[in-house]
């Protein structure tokens, strides 16, 4: 029973993340049909400006519980600074064009910024830690927790209900869903669709750099965690179904259950899971558990 | 004309003009030859500098608590060998190259050293999985290469190396010694976990503390081992599973991001309360962790690589490192990749100048190999001696004690202190280190 | 025709000069470089033939890995150390998986067809990571020097024996792509990337035409790491991580899908490249690397193939622009 409830809160905590990290991909290729690559990126800036502020929070000798509003601020901070400049310079001067070569042309910026990263802030690990413990622990069954990982469960719902209400009951949530809908019936009714654009995509470079932040506390922040986070909620996208934020929700718990589980049972085959149900995902249902197929153009 | 096929000419012309100007600009420009300091005596034939490749972590979560202190450990000491006349006479030259690629790039990196540098030799790699891979690639490109850092046993147990030396014992002493420290502080330990990083070297230590511990007490229970990826970094899963099933203690060979990671994220989540942690190695710089390392963690040092032991007052060499190190850093020399690289560098020149006193010249390689096996040296952490893996794998005590903060000092120091000597932890010439632990260390001397 | 100066000829001579001199030449490094080059060439070889179709694929690391792990599974498990034997294994072992995974991905297009095909790649490098007592997980596994054809090349000559080994495989790739590129599945593949219903409607099997030379760019795939393999002498679970691909992706679209011969100029071109730029600025490569890619998108679609017949087109209308008005 014990190991149950492990599995399930390990699962959940996992869950949260890849929801983190995947949602904004999974948005931003509803509306602008992009694959981002460079959301790994977001990402990494993310956990880097966030492991800068915390360090900076800390070494002024503030407290500490200061540090959870200065995540969040590196988050926004590297989403509005890097994804309209993206969006206006690079991806607009692409639509159009087939979506592969979006697809190239993001895991460009990801090089570039891979790079950027590791000639501001250098290649030894940068930790944010202090945010990690400061939340104290909780004892769940015979296991403790620590506070903040389960604290990240609440946030990942709350941002996945943000977007269902910003998608689903404002105004402007409405063009949005016309835009992923049909792009060019939306322009001949007269949608902005520049804007909508620039909006997805900043909101999905939020996103991602929340996602990075967030999990800066946990990790140690080097170069390489976007080439590896990438691919990972890439499959959860897929698994979910592009476009489809509910999908990316669904498909993020179901692949942290699963990998938890695997943690306790078969260890040798975590990875190895996700890839697989990834595939037969593709195989048998393209569009992913809650995607709807599309009509191919002639 | 402006067509668009001549634009794109003129553009590429320009672009190779760039780029010419650019390459010319980057091109270091001849440096005069600097004179060998007076000191040692010079070598008859000696060049006027030997080029040593120095590969070690340079980015990525390992190049903090290893590669970074190696490389600067590496320069400290080549600077005082150097100031001292270098090796008979001849400069030594670092060129230093990050580890952190992936094993199959190792190789290529290595043939680039010997190719495309044209290095003299190489000290390098302290992750275990390089050290095996570029073993037989140093033997195609009879490049002498000092392995410095890396702990599985298996270099020169499951192959034979004529090119390859290793100056720091490999981890036979860290898993005996881990064995028997426990039996020492808990005589009556039942339960025991492992948590280990899924390769060479997590493997290997696994295998020699957990045969050595059941040979020394076969009652002892398994509880579960755990297998993270190398540099996985994130261990709340792991953790959960260990909180849930309690062992007595948990065994780890966990060194660079993933020992900060984990001891952060396990002293978060209340492990240290419930359960001792043997580290066998100190994968971390202590005194980095300030007053954040708990007590009560057992550690080893890999071998007599701590500040208090070689005691500095009685080996210059030891108080000359701290010193030169402490001078220009601030810090202390840890963890033990820095005294590895030392003994590398020491044993390099002991080696050198042995071959050239009996060619009466400055040596080949051949004759470097032929002094370098069974040879002994000084060093900083005592005399290091090539006495097994037919001679060209080092023999050291191991040093193992338990954490305990010095609130004067602001890290932590080590409590009960044991130093297990050469032949209690370390395997006879010509014997596997498992074969042995299964006889039941036939010959050891405790 | 009078006054048109005689390059082709001349170029193709001093080319061939260079490449079959080449061991003569280059110093041991630069020949080591071109060597892998010319393998790495055999696997981008076989992402343009599916570009040929505009399908790319973005999980060639699956038959990379795989070619190059069966030569360290045969000498692991049964201590064939015979390169014959390896490159066949290589070859026939991709060609299973090809033949298996296409009857899935040639039904995909697009980005689904890329999507598809790393997640195959993504879980051979999970099992190959996580197996550790049988692939030696991220240690990976050694390869040591083969014997080619029963013969041991004596120790100094090997790297020279590997480059015409290499050099030879890649004129076979070349062969076979330039008689592919004027066989009517060469045909059915462009006008598939123009039209796919079309070619349906003409009675024409998309499916299986994509299938086919799927088949065909695994097998190339796997040619290519098993060269890789004994080249470096040593094989690790990266060689199918989704950057590998990327990187041949990389090389694909560098090199342009022009001409047969623009993926090893390009592998070329890119090694020696990353070799010098990772020397020079090892933090600012990957940046330069990026930059080209944007460039090469924007400005120069057609790759470096398309800039070499850009020049050639200028120079050959070269005596004649003097006459023009």
């Amino acid at each position: 029973m014990d190991r149950l409830l492990a599995v399930f809160l390990d699962g959940l905590i996992f869950a949260a993340w890849l929801f983190l990290v995947s949602a904004g991909l999974s948005f931003v290729y509803g509306v602008l049909r992009v694959l981002n690559v460079a959301h790994g990126s977001f990402y990494s800036l993310g956990a880097y400006l966030a492991a800068t502020l915390v360090g900076a929070v800390v070494g002024r000798g503030l407290s500490v519980l200061l540090t959870y509003p200065a995540l969040l601020a590196a988050a926004l901070v590297v989403g509005l600074a890097v994804g309209p400049p993206m969006e206006r310079v690079l991806l607009r001067r692409i639509q159009g064009r087939d979506e592969v070569t979006g697809l190239l042309l993001t895991f460009a910026v990801l090089l570039i910024f891979e790079d950027i990263t590791k000639l501001v802030w250098g290649v030894t690990p940068w930790s944010a830690d202090a945010a990690y413990g400061a939340l104290g622990q909780v004892r769940l069954g015979t296991v403790t927790y620590a506070v903040y990982p389960l604290a990240l469960v609440g946030v990942g719902a709350a941002v996945g209900a943000g977007l269902w209400v910003l998608v689903n009951r404002t105004p402007f949530g409405k063009l949005v869903s016309s835009v992923i809908a049909d792009r060019e019936v939306s322009a001949a009714l007269g949608v902005d669709v520049g804007r909508v654009n620039s909006f997805a995509f900043t909101l999905g470079a939020i996103l991602a750099a929340l996602g990075g932040a967030l999990v800066a506390p946990m990790i140690s922040v080097v170069p390489g965690i976007s080439v590896e986070v990438i691919i990972v909620a890439f499959a959860v996208t897929v698994i979910g179904g592009l476009g489809n934020i509910a999908g990316a929700a669904l498909g993020a718990v179901v692949v942290g259950l699963i990998r938890a589980a695997a943690l306790y049972f078969f260890p040798e085959l975590d990875l190895f899971l996700v890839y697989a149900i990834m595939t037969l995902v593709l195989i048998f249902r393209p569009y992913g558990l809650f995607g709807r197929p599309e009509v191919r153009r002639i | 004309m402006g067509t668009r096929a001549s634009r794109k000419l003129a553009f590429i012309w320009r672009l190779f003009a760039v780029l010419g100007l650019v390459a010319a600009a980057c091109s270091p420009a001849p440096s005069a030859p600097t004179q060998p300091p007076a000191g040692q005596p010079k070598i008859p034939g000696a060049p006027s500098e030997i080029k040593v490749g120095l590969v070690t972590f340079l980015s990525g979560a390992a190049s903090g608590p290893f590669g970074i202190p190696a490389r600067t450990a590496a320069e400290v000491w080549v600077d005082k060998l150097n100031r001292e006349g270098g090796i008979g006479g001849a400069q030594i030259k670092l060129v230093i190259v990050d580890e952190n690629v992936p094993t199959d790039q190792q190789v290529v990196q290595l043939r680039r050293l010997a190719l495309d540098e044209k290095v003299d030799l190489v000290i390098g790699y302290i992750s275990s999985a390089n050290c095996l891979a570029v073993a037989p690639v140093a033997e195609e490109l009879k490049l002498l290469t000092v392995l410095f850092d890396c702990g599985t046993n298996q270099v020169f147990e499951e192959g034979r190396y004529k090119y390859v030396f290793r100056t720091a014992a490999h981890t036979g002493i860290d898993g005996i010694g881990a064995a028997r420290y426990l039996l020492m502080v808990k005589p009556d330990v039942k339960t025991v976990a492992g948590i280990n990083q899924d390769y060479a070297w997590g493997r290997d230590s696994w295998e020699i503390f957990i045969r050595a511990l059941r040979k020394l007490k076969p009652d002892v229970q398994v509880l579960d081992t755990l297998w993270p990826r190398l540099q996985q970094n994130e261990f709340s899963g792991e953790i959960s599973k260990l909180l849930s099933l309690k062992p007595e203690v948990v065994f780890t060979s966990f060194w660079g991001g993933d020992f900060v990671s984990f001891i952060n994220q396990a002293r978060a989540r209340g492990v240290f309360d419930q359960t001792t942690i043997l580290f066998n190695n100190d994968g971390s710089n202590i005194e980095e962790f300030g007053k954040d390392l708990p007590d009560g963690i057992i550690i080893g040092f890999r071998g007599p690589h701590w500040i208090e032991y070689p005691d500095p007052n009685q080996n210059p060499l030891q108080k000359e490192f701290i010193d030169l190190y402490r001078a220009k850093y601030g810090k202390y020399p840890m963890p033990h990749g820095s005294y590895h690289v030392v003994q590398a560098l020491q044993g390099v020149k002991a080696a050198y100048e042995k071959a050239a006193q009996a060619a009466g010249r400055w040596p080949t390689v051949d004759e470097v190999i032929k002094a370098f096996e069974y040879l002994e040296f000084d060093s900083p952490s005592g005399r290091i001696s090539m006495a097994i893996g037919y001679g060209h794998q080092a023999v050291e005590p191991a040093v193992y004690g338990i954490t305990k903060l010095d609130p004067q000092l602001g890290f932590s120091r080590l409590d009960r202190v044991k130093v297990f000597p050469v032949k209690c932890v370390n395997p006879p010439d010509g014997v596997k280190t498992l074969d042995w632990i299964d006889q039941g260390f036939p010959g050891a001397q405790c | 025709m009078k006054g048109r100066p005689p390059l082709r000829p001349l170029g193709a001579v001093l080319g061939l000069g260079i490449l079959l001199g080449a061991p003569w030449i280059l110093p041991g490094w630069l020949l080591f470089l071109l060597t892998l080059a010319l393998a790495k060439g055999l696997v981008v070889l076989g992402i343009v033939l599916l570009m040929w179709g505009g399908l790319v694929s973005f999980g060639h690391g699956l038959y990379f890995a795989a070619g190059a792990y069966t030569v360290a599974f045969l000498y692991r498990f049964l201590g064939v150390r015979e390169a014959a034997v390896g490159i066949l294994g290589a070859v026939l072992v991709s060609g299973v998986l090809a033949g298996v995974v296409g009857l899935f991905l040639s039904r995909y297009r697009a980005i689904f067809f890329g999507m598809l095909s790393v997640a195959f790649s993504m879980i051979l490098y999970a099992f190959l990571l996580k197996f550790y007592f049988v692939t030696g997980g991220t240690d990976g596994l050694r390869v040591p020097i083969p014997s080619i054809a029963g013969f041991e090349p004596p120790a100094r000559d090997i790297r020279t024996v590997y480059y015409f080994l290499n050099l030879g495989f890649a004129c076979l790739g070349l062969f076979v792509a330039h008689r592919l590129s004027g066989s009517p599945l060469g045909y059915l593949m462009r006008a598939i990337r123009d039209n796919e219903v079309r070619v349906e409607y003409m009675g024409a099997s998309v499916r299986r035409t994509v299938y086919a030379v799927y088949l065909l760019s695994g097998v190339l795939g796997g040619l290519g790491g098993a060269l890789v393999a004994f080249n470096v002498g040593h094989v690790a679970p990266d060689l199918a991580y989704w950057t590998t691909s990327g990187e041949f992706v990389f090389v694909a679209i560098l090199g342009g899908t022009g001409g047969v011969g623009a993926p090893f100029v390009a592998s070329a071109v890119f090694e020696l490249v990353r070799n010098y730029a990772i020397k020079l600025s090892p933090y600012t490569w990957q940046l330069g690397l990026g930059a080209v890619l944007l460039l090469i998108i924007f400005f120069y679609p057609e790759g470096l193939w398309g800039l070499y017949e850009a020049i050639r087109s200028r120079l050959s209308a070269w005596p004649k622009s003097s006459s023009k008005r």
